[in-house]
């Protein structure tokens, strides 16, 4: 095997992992989480028993489509969250990946070396 | 642990430091270290990412941003979710790790809500700051007392997960101690924060060290924390051609 056909199956045997972890990721986000527990997280149960959670204002973002990992309009519950979170993974994925690619060493023509 | 409450799905209780919390001053001075923080990232990154590694920074944000959504029961009407600093940081490295929490957390605040946005500063200090940097010198510090093989990498991320989430609560305290709007004794909030964040710090340690596993199963060459080992391996058995 050549040199730049091994490298191209190393690059497709990349793009497969990262599909996959996206993939769990995107089930995750968008059916998982509705079944993750309802119970304050620890920051706002201590909050709560300490007895600060009332300092706490609503941020500006509140009245935003997405607020709450909800989609604004869409009824049912497990649709809402669900389509919220795909979005959210989305977003993030584009965000973060773009970020990191526009800082990446380049390394001309030799990537995989 | 998962059925009873939730008709309707809960996604609304996830929370980061929320507006209202520290007094403007505090919130001003978190706001100032982590811009001074991420800036030193985006340079620190530069060595940590290439062709390769860049994509799975995009992936692993994504991740990240999914399981915080999920919150695991840790008791008493209590519940946790992963902060994500040691799983970042093992994977993409410390540097990247802190742009990955910091995306999370700025998709998190501005489009769900999920933590204040005058508060976006302390959040991003917290769980970006001190999450991954307390993690990441802790697996460096676990890696080293432990066998160079690749199975000590995943209890290098677990264990760098377990102390990261109490070293933030600790931080948040000493914010609280700082600027905390409430008057309520320090040592109150201290032993609260601590104490159920340790609880928290074990989900995260099972969670980061399970993921961390899977990848170096499949794909050690990706994962960041595992190059030092990889490449003392590759010294050893120079003459087997190792692909890249």
């Amino acid at each position: 095997m050549s040199q730049q056909t091994a490298a191209a199956a190393g690059s497709r045997r990349t793009r497969h992992f990262l599909l996959v972890f996206l993939g769990a990721a995107l089930l995750i986000a968008g059916v998982v989480s509705f079944y993750a527990s309802s119970h304050p997280d620890g920051l706002e149960f201590v909050a709560e028993s300490t007895g600060f959670l009332d300092t706490a204002q609503d941020s500006p973002a509140a009245g935003g489509p997405l607020a709450d990992y909800g989609v604004a309009g869409v009824q049912n519950a497990r649709l809402s969250g669900g389509l919220a979170g795909i979005i959210g993974v989305l977003v993030t994925l584009l965000l973060a990946g773009g970020l990191a690619w526009a800082l990446r060493r380049r390394t001309g023509t030799n990537t995989e070396a | 642990m998962l059925g009873s409450e939730i008709p309707g799905g809960k996604w609304g209780d996830t929370m980061h430091v929320p507006d209202g919390f520290l007094d403007v001053p505090t919130s001003l001075a978190t706001g100032v270290i982590a811009a001074v923080g991420v800036g030193l990232a985006l340079r620190g990154a530069r060595n940590e990412l290439n062709e390769r590694t860049a994509p799975l920074a995009g992936v692993v944000a994504a991740f990240v941003f999914a399981t915080q959504m999920i919150n695991f029961p840790v008791g008493a009407g209590t519940s946790g979710h992963l902060l994500g600093g040691a799983l970042a940081a093992a994977l993409v490295g410390p540097w990247t790790g802190v742009l990955v929490i910091t995306v999370v957390l700025f998709v998190q605040a501005l489009l769900f809500a999920d933590g204040g946005l005058t508060a976006l500063g302390t959040n991003i200090t917290l769980m970006g700051l001190v999450g991954v940097g307390v993690a990441w010198l802790v697996i460096v510090a676990v890696r080293r007392l432990l066998p160079k093989r690749l199975s000590s990498v995943p209890i290098a991320a677990a264990s760098g997960a377990l102390v990261s989430v109490p070293a933030a609560a600790t931080a948040f305290t000493v914010l609280f101690a700082v600027g905390g709007v409430a008057d309520i004794p320090v040592q109150t909030v201290f032993a609260a924060m601590v104490g159920w964040h340790s609880l928290i710090g074990i989900g995260e340690a099972i969670i980061t060290g399970l993921v961390v596993s899977a990848v170096v199963a499949t794909r050690p060459d990706l994962v960041f924390a595992a190059r030092p080992i990889l490449e003392a391996t590759e010294l050893e058995i120079r003459q087997s051609g190792v692909a890249a």
